[in-house]
């Protein structure tokens, strides 16, 4: 497919799924991303695939764990409230160290909250959200082309690292349309010797089991989480720059929110003003060093996000508070305006009413 | 020269389990695993185990298993059994597990006809934590959350799962059993074996509960408990067979 088409974001995670070697998805409809379920449930038995429709959030993610622990390339997709039913299942999926691809497209919270977008997930999807010491990689796209691409590269990460993907959308990105095409969606499939798929001619069982009980035992599991989530650290973190070298004032967002803030940004470069944007791509492992190195020439940094603050506290740990951060954000649904940022990056960079 | 006449099934691993005397766990995992060798399946099942007593008993099966969150079973054996339709599947529940927390889960499974089997032990209380009420524990009986015993005005009436998933019509076999005698477990082993058989037909969902006896929070002997199971658990959870829709 190396003609570009018009697709919602929704629809262009699932056809990057299906490009990347996914067959399995078991999934329950919610608001803003039905349109994923949707495209799934008419795709999947068109390539040899299997679709199931759960009876819950929480039998779904433990459909992947069985599909996942099973050896197949297995996805589910929710919105914030079906995501914090998954967060028991992720824990167990992120202990046995099984790959899947978990996506959230983002919509207002918190409780029942509503259906228009927003970025108040960042907490539970960058710090664990279920019980115990543990990380999903989290992957935050920005257009519908990065919501193709990122989702093959979540389905390589996974089973590399044997770790649970997020996929960290919103309602707009999920539900806007915008060309997309699906070349560099590949499968980079690895073996699964440790799959339970039938002893088969193999001499002994493989279990997939996340209860130890002796300390010293379960001790030596988190040590070994810690060091591949110290080696993601290292090798997996991805951000984009864009005027950053010379950035006086640095704008740092991601997702729907890096796309209203660089439209500020170009408008006050337009102006003269030394105003750059990070936008981080990896929410977890955040790209700390890169966000470092960024921030070096600015003065002050401008953090932008759709919720009260949650990312400016990984800005502010990566920056080890050694700047100005100001933060912008906007939550319910709403959204801001690139002018309501361009007015803030005038405020912070002539304080005292200058032009 | 001598014949062997009784050994361990192959689909049992050869430890020691951790389940208490008189626990009837251990007799029913030895009759799931004859039942294995007999149908030659163990090299192509998965099997998935609980929370509960029998957390542990993927050390105990001679096969692939997978061990789930507490009542998440079917769920999990869903999953598995759908990338892997020509394997065989089972999941082994407790009855906090299967009749509680997820009773959902096994609901649906069986509504979906899941071609999966399922080994429900209900002991009528939890185990696991220190004798704690069950979903199928009985009304007045005492248990360390119910002191006074179950009263059924504010904690509830047993939960009879054999007769409420027979309504479904995707389940396709389901039996209630015992393991109280040699007769029982004759009986128990061929609804077992039944259970397999309709997994391996395609028919759909199966599931044999299991009266089961736990001496230890029951607070009685062996010998006692498998009294106590006669004359109190069979009038609330008649034997027999609740399902057979393809007559296996």
């Amino acid at each position: 497919m190396l003609e570009k088409v018009l697709m919602k974001g929704n629809e262009a995670i699932g056809e990057a799924a299906i490009a990347a070697g996914c067959r399995y998805y078991f999934g329950y409809p919610i608001t803003p991303q039905s349109e994923l379920i949707e495209y799934m449930a008419k795709r999947l038995p068109e390539v040899g695939g299997m679709f199931l429709q759960a009876e819950s959030e929480v039998a779904a993610i433990n459909m992947v764990y069985g599909a996942a622990g099973a050896g197949a390339r297995v996805m589910t997709s929710s919105s914030s409230p079906g995501v914090s039913l998954k967060q028991e299942g992720i824990s167990y999926i992120a202990a046995g160290e099984l790959p899947c691809v978990i996506v959230n497209i983002m919509r207002g919270g918190p409780g029942l909250g509503g259906i228009q977008p927003g970025q108040a997930d960042y907490f539970q999807a960058t710090k664990g959200g279920g019980h115990g010491d543990y990380h999903c990689i989290v992957i935050a796209p920005n257009s519908v082309q990065e919501m193709a691409d990122l989702t093959a590269l979540a389905f390589n990460l996974a089973d590399r690292y044997r770790n649970p993907v997020m996929i960290l959308g919103d309602g707009a990105l999920g539900q806007m349309m915008e060309p997309v095409n699906f070349d560099s969606c590949k499968a980079m499939l690895t073996d699964k010797p440790w799959a339970t798929t039938g002893m088969g001619t193999r001499d002994k069982p493989n279990s997939i089991n996340t209860l130890q009980l002796q300390p010293e035992k379960l001790e030596e599991v988190n040590v070994h989480l810690q060091a591949k989530y110290a080696l993601l650290q290292t090798q997996e973190t991805r951000s984009e720059a864009i005027w950053t070298d010379d950035a006086e004032l640095l704008v740092v967002a991601y997702g729907i929110s890096s796309r209203i803030a660089l439209s500020a940004v170009k408008r006050a470069r337009d102006q003269g003003m030394k105003v750059g944007l990070f936008r981080p791509i990896t929410l977890w492992p955040f790209p700390k060093s890169e966000l470092a190195d960024a921030v070096k020439m600015a003065s002050a940094v401008l953090v932008v996000e759709l919720s009260s603050g949650q990312m400016i506290e990984d800005v502010n740990l990566a920056i080890r508070c050694s700047k100005q951060v100001y933060f912008q954000g906007r939550t319910g649904g709403m959204m801001m305006k690139s002018s309501d940022i361009y007015d803030q990056i005038l405020q912070i960079i002539a304080p005292q009413g200058g032009n | 020269m001598s014949n062997k006449v009784f050994a361990r099934p192959r689909a049992l691993t050869d430890v020691a389990t951790h389940y208490c005397p008189g626990c009837q766990h251990g007799i029913v995992h030895r009759l799931v695993a004859e039942v294995i060798d007999e149908l030659d399946i163990q090299r192509k099942t998965i099997g998935v185990v609980p929370v509960g007593c029998s957390v542990l008993a993927d050390q105990y099966f001679n096969v692939d298993c997978q061990q789930a969150a507490h009542g998440r079973a079917p769920a999990v054996a869903t999953g598995i059994k759908r990338v892997h339709p020509d394997k065989v599947v089972f999941t082994y529940q407790g009855d906090g597990d299967i009749a509680a927390i997820g009773t959902a889960e096994i609901v649906h499974a069986a509504a979906r006809g899941e071609k999966i089997t399922t080994i429900f032990v209900n002991n009528a209380i939890y185990g696991m934590t220190g004798g704690q009420m069950a979903p199928t524990t009985l009304a007045n009986q005492i248990t360390a959350t119910t002191p006074k015993g179950r009263q059924e005005d504010s904690a509830g009436s047993p939960i009879q799962l054999s007769e409420m998933l027979a309504t479904l019509r995707g389940a396709k076999y389901i039996e209630r059993v015992s393991v109280n005698s040699p007769a029982q477990m004759a009986k128990a082993k061929a609804a077992i074996k039944k259970a397999f058989e309709t997994q391996l037909s395609g028919a759909g969902f199966a599931m044999v509960e299991v009266l089961a006896t736990c001496p230890t929070n029951w607070g009685k002997t062996p010998v006692e408990a498998t009294r106590w199971l006669n004359e109190n658990m069979l009038p609330q959870f008649p034997l027999g067979v609740y399902k057979n829709a393809n007559e296996v």
